[in-house]
Formats: structure tokens, C-alpha cells, sequence
């Protein structure tokens, strides 16, 4: 006869079935609501708060020519049927052209998108590649002076601002002692047909510095959620088993711990990659590393309108689909996320 | 035999329990000071064109100016006292840090009390707005409400506002729909007092001890992201100088070895920052009732 449990598990394999497609539907109408609002937004607040002859059209063309881009644009028709006409050139891909580089809006934020992506990564992996370690050694001794150190340096990541650890990180290795330079991307090399920092020493030394910044935030954080997660998971039964089982420490902590903290971790790196990429903003600016972030700051700074709505668009779209992406796996992850969203 | 403690006091004989709060707590409160009397104390009015003179230009910490002043942290490139200009900096930053948080609050407060009160669908619509706007990073959020509104310190108090007024109204809905189910409220609600008389003198009251704790620490934040924004050149105007914008103006000097224009009120930032947190983290303590002894 089968157990008692089998008809749960039954019946917990069907519901997974049958609300797997409703929760992706739900998300998926949520995401492109927010995206309508969002654009609402942008439009609202080109259209309505300013003159978008003024933002829209480059100050230094002649009248025939701003008149011929008020039609163009049509803004001389009524508010809704601007706004249609907004979403269907941005859905056609087309937010006009940068008034300070003259080529189209969204062909220069794409360009300038690897190095943003290049930067993200890289801070990623030196948070989890240092934020691991460090996380299981204040976990594993919490009271030995570098297991204090190791928490103390969290806080600090925590609560100091990221721009102005970057000026400290210039001050100390570009300025004082001379180590690394501070300024840009340096020479790149072609992979797939993408520019990238990494494969050259002289890239990889300009990209310490910013991704080492950007990376301060999500080290803090890693190492948090891992000394947390050792510390629990030390006390568990599984744990004792192993060690009473002869295991050598290695092997405890290597196989039997990590790999049970690993699925918190993973999840929060997954969530926090857009804040990277939004954080990406700041550090850019500081290094001048020429991204998508130090692109938005600088046309702020001149009033390139064009590249200001397009970059809005493009960066709230990605933490959309970022977002839609994380809830996914989170739901395959969890069943109970998937459940209480089936039923809501 | 001891006489009982008002609940004050034993979060005053609480918080006092930690010396590291406690000088939190003292130097946070004379950051204020400072700030508060800022034109009184300067040495100079960093602002006033007839007090500034270009031969005083980007002097290094300690020395004197034409007419005798001495700079202690130096000077900057129009010739300014970096520490006037680091007091009259704190005053826009707590400004702005302060002002922000106060009407989060206010706004996340009646929002979130709404949704625990009233249910249904005001809880629904006002939660959906409140998880999606979580689910943007707070710099992305002030970002985008800058680049379409433009520089002021007006519209960096407002970015700010809709940063963190998301956050209360969560804090506050799940504290209060715990409260609501409590005996005292039921008891109002028989005594037939009107629901806004319920909300706002019963439930609210119970409701202030995490947002209180969540506030202290988002002053910290506020003040960290409007030093953000300014520092990248879209917060508050050049003319009304915050410790982010001072920050800004020095950095292309730190590159020449100039390191102290941007540095000390970088150093200032940081210790506002810090002592604020100190303070939070002990508030946090003393006012978790889990955690009374």
C-alpha cells in the first residue's frame, strides 16, 4: 500500500501543475502594467510638465525645421493621441536622435551597455568570490578577533555612502600611492563582437578600482546572509551527523553547509544584480567609466533629452523583465510563493 | 522599595545602557547644534561674495588668509573655509534629510493605516503600488524624478519623499493589522467611536514604536542618497551648497593631491551618517519588545 504522505505529495504535484501557468500570467500582466505606468510617467513628465518643443527638439534648429519636427512629432495633436504616437515610436525603437552625438538615442545607450554589464559582473563576482569565504570564516569563529573584523568591515559597507568610498579608493591607490588608475576603461578588446575590459592587464587594472566600489555594498550584504546561514546551519542535525560520522571539517563545511546555504544566496544575488546595475550609476560617474550611467548622468548634465527618455525607458523595461525573471525562479524555487499567488 | 518606571523612563535608562549609542547620541547632537547655529559659529560666511577673496584659493588646512583668518581645514578654489562651508552644508543636508523623512513618514503612515483599517480593495491598490515601487531601487526612483523634474531642493525633498514613503506603508499595515485585531480596538469599535477617531487615537499610538526606529535609520539613508544625487550633479542647486555637492566640488582638485576639499566634508558626512546609525541600532534594542528584559 502507499504511504500516507503520497496523496500530498499528489496532490501538491498538481496544483504546481495547474498554477504554474497562472502565477507567469499574472506576473506577466503586473510587468506590463508597470511598464504602461512607467511610460505614462516619462511621457507625463516630458509632454505635460515641460514644453517638449523645448526637450524634444535640439534648441540650435532653424524655425522651418522645428516646425517640421512639431509635425513630425505631432504635437499639435491632443494629449492621448500624443501619447499612442510616443508608445508606438518607442515600440518601433525610435526615441529620436542625441542632440550632443547626433546619432539615435537608443543605438548610444545599447553601445555604452556592455561596459555597464562588464562592470556589474565583475563586482558581482568579487562579492561572491570574497563574500563567500569571508561570510563562512566570521561564521565559523564569530568570536576570533578577523571573525569581528570581517563583521565590523560589513557594517562600515553597509552604512558608508558608495561615492565616497570611491573617492577614498582614488585618493589611496591613484593618488597616494599610484597603484591604479582611476579614469576610464582602457583598451578593450573584441569578444564576440563585444568590447570588453577583461582580457587585457592594462583593462583589468582600470576595472579594480570601479568594480571593486560597486562591489562593497553586495560584499557587505554576502557576507551577512553567509555567517548567518553557517551559524544556523552549524547546529543543525545533519551537521552533528556528519561530523559524528567522521567527515574531516573540510568536507563538512565545504559539502554539508555551503551547499544549504547556497540557495539564500543565490536567490539574493540574483534579486540585487538590477541595484547593481542601478548603483552602476554612481560608480560610473566617480571612475568616468564610460557606461550607460555616466551616459545618463552627463546628459542630465547638458540636457540631452532624447538619451534621458530613452535611457528611462530601457532601464525600467530591464528591471521589469529582471523582476519577471527573479519571481519565475523564485516561484520554481519555493512552492509556496507559487501557491499563495495562484490563489490570490 | 523602587518606585515603578514610566515607560520613558526605562527607554531613557535602556538606551543609556550602551556607551557606544551614547556618544552616537552626543555627537549627533552636536552636529545639530551646529547646524542650527551655523551663521553664528562659522568664521566666515562662506556664501557672502564681499567676505570671499580668489588669492585664498585651494590654501592647504592651517593656513591664514589675507586678512588673518586662519582656515583650519583649508580653503576652497573661490577662496572659502571648507569648515564654514562644511556647517553651512549640514544645515541643507539635515534639511533636506529631515524634512524628507518627516513627510515619508506622515504620507507612509496614513497610507499604511488605511490599508489596515479599511482592507480590501484600498489595502490592495495602495500594497500594489507599494511592491512595485519596492522593486526599484530607491536611486533609480529619485533618479528618474530628478531627470524629468530638474535640480532644486524642493524637488530633492520630493524625490526623497517617494523613495521612502513605501517603506512606512509597509512597516506601518503589518504592525497595525497585528494591533487591530487586538481587544482595545474591538472595544472602541463597540463603544460606536467614529473610524477615524479609532485610527488616529487608538491604533496609531501602537503603531509609532517601528516606525520610529525605521525613520532613524532612513534620516541616515535620506541624507546618504540627497549626498548621492548632488554629488552626481542632479540634487540640490550649487548655490545652496549640501555636504554631497561640497563633496563634488573638490573632487577634480583631489586628483592634484588638493585632497582636503573634498575630504573633510566627506569626513562629515560620515560621522552624521555613523552617529545617526549608532543611535538607530540602540532604539532598535530598547524599543523591540522582544528583546525587554
Amino acid at each position: 500500500m502507499a504511504p500516507p504522505y503520497m496523496g500530498i505529495l499528489h496532490s501538491a504535484f498538481w496544483t504546481l501543475i495547474f498554477s504554474m501557468p497562472v502565477f507567469i500570467v499574472r506576473r506577466l500582466m503586473q510587468s506590463v502594467l508597470v511598464l504602461c505606468f512607467m511610460s505614462l510617467l516619462v511621457f507625463v513628465g516630458v509632454y505635460a510638465i515641460g514644453n517638449p518643443v523645448d526637450i524634444l527638439i535640439n534648441p540650435q534648429a532653424d524655425q522651418a525645421d522645428i516646425e517640421r519636427a512639431i509635425a513630425a512629432l505631432g504635437l499639435d495633436k491632443p494629449l492621448w493621441q500624443q501619447y499612442l504616437i510616443f508608445l508606438k515610436q518607442a515600440l518601433a525603437g525610435d526615441l529620436g536622435k542625441s542632440f550632443a552625438y547626433n546619432i539615435p538615442a537608443i543605438q548610444l545607450i545599447l553601445e555604452r551597455m556592455p561596459a555597464t554589464l562588464e562592470l556589474a559582473l565583475a563586482a558581482t563576482g568579487m562579492a561572491v568570490f570574497l563574500g563567500i569565504p569571508l561570510g563562512l570564516w566570521a561564521g565559523l569563529k564569530p568570536d576570533s578577533w578577523p571573525g569581528k573584523l570581517i563583521m565590523t568591515g560589513s557594517i562600515l559597507g553597509f552604512s558608508l555612502p558608495t561615492f565616497w568610498v570611491g573617492l577614498m579608493l582614488i585618493m589611496l591607490f591613484a593618488v597616494e600611492l599610484g597603484w591604479l588608475p582611476s579614469n576610464g576603461r582602457g583598451p578593450t578588446t573584441e569578444l564576440l563582437g563585444i568590447p570588453v575590459s577583461f582580457l587585457s592587464w592594462e583593462g583589468v587594472r582600470h576595472l579594480i578600482l570601479p568594480a571593486t566600489n560597486l562591489a562593497l555594498f553586495k560584499l557587505s550584504l554576502i557576507i551577512r546572509l553567509t555567517r548567518a546561514g553557517t551559524r544556523e546551519a552549524l547546529l543543525q542535525d545533519y551537521v552533528k551527523f556528519a561530523r559524528a560520522k567522521g567527515l574531516s571539517s573540510t568536507r563538512v563545511v565545504g559539502v554539508h553547509v555551503l551547499k544549504n546555504i547556497m540557495i539564500p544566496i543565490v536567490t539574493v544575488i540574483g534579486l540585487e544584480f538590477g541595484s547593481v546595475i542601478a548603483f552602476a550609476i554612481v560608480t560610473e560617474s566617480i571612475f568616468a567609466w564610460p557606461g550607460m550611467g555616466k551616459l545618463i548622468i552627463d546628459s542630465i548634465n547638458v540636457l540631452d533629452r532624447p538619451v534621458i527618455v530613452a535611457y528611462l525607458l530601457i532601464i525600467v523595461s530591464l528591471f521589469i523583465l529582471i523582476n519577471l525573471a527573479v519571481d519565475i525562479v523564485y516561484s520554481l524555487l519555493d512552492p509556496r510563493v507559487r501557491i499563495s499567488e495562484a490563489k490570490g | 522599595m523602587q518606585r515603578e518606571q514610566t515607560p520613558l523612563q526605562r527607554i531613557v535608562a535602556d538606551f543609556a545602557e550602551s556607551r557606544l549609542a551614547l556618544s552616537g547620541l552626543a555627537v549627533l547632537t552636536l552636529i545639530l547644534l551646529v547646524a542650527l547655529f551655523a551663521p553664528l559659529i562659522s568664521p566666515q560666511n562662506p556664501y557672502d561674495l564681499a567676505q570671499l577673496d580668489v588669492l585664498d584659493s585651494r590654501l592647504p588646512p592651517g593656513s591664514r588668509s589675507g586678512d588673518g583668518l586662519t582656515f583650519w581645514l583649508g580653503s576652497d578654489d573661490q577662496g572659502r573655509d571648507i569648515l564654514s562651508g562644511i556647517f553651512y552644508g549640514l544645515r541643507i543636508s539635515l534639511g533636506v534629510g529631515v524634512a524628507s523623512t518627516l513627510c515619508a513618514v506622515i504620507i507612509g503612515l496614513t497610507m499604511g493605516l488605511c490599508a489596515a483599517y479599511f482592507g480590501g480593495r484600498t489595502d490592495g491598490v495602495i500594497m500594489r503600488f507599494v511592491d512595485i515601487q519596492l522593486s526599484f531601487p530607491a536611486i533609480l526612483i529619485a533618479l528618474i524624478l530628478l531627470a524629468l523634474l530638474g535640480q532644486g531642493i524642493g524637488k530633492t525633498i520630493f524625490a526623497l519623499i517617494m523613495v521612502q514613503w513605501a517603506y512606512y506603508a509597509r512597516t506601518v499595515r503589518s504592525t497595525a493589522l497585528v494591533e487591530r485585531r487586538k481587544e482595545y480596538i474591538e472595544a472602541a469599535v463597540c463603544l460606536a467611536l467614529p473610524p477615524s477617531r479609532i485610527v488616529f487615537r487608538h491604533l496609531l499610538p501602537n503603531c509609532l514604536p517601528p516606525l520610529i526606529v525605521i525613520a532613524t535609520v532612513q534620516v541616515a539613508a535620506a541624507i546618504a542618497l540627497e549626498a548621492t544625487l548632488s554629488y552626481l550633479g542632479i540634487g540640490v542647486p550649487i548655490t545652496e551648497p549640501s555636504l554631497g555637492l561640497l563633496i563634488k566640488n573638490g573632487f577634480d582638485y583631489m586628483l592634484s593631491g588638493k585632497y582636503w576639499i573634498s575630504f573633510f566634508p566627506g569626513i562629515a558626512l560620515l560621522v552624521t551618517i555613523v552617529s545617526i546609525n549608532l543611535v538607530a541600532d540602540q532604539l532598535r534594542d530598547v524599543l523591540n519588545p522582544r528583546l525587554q528584559k
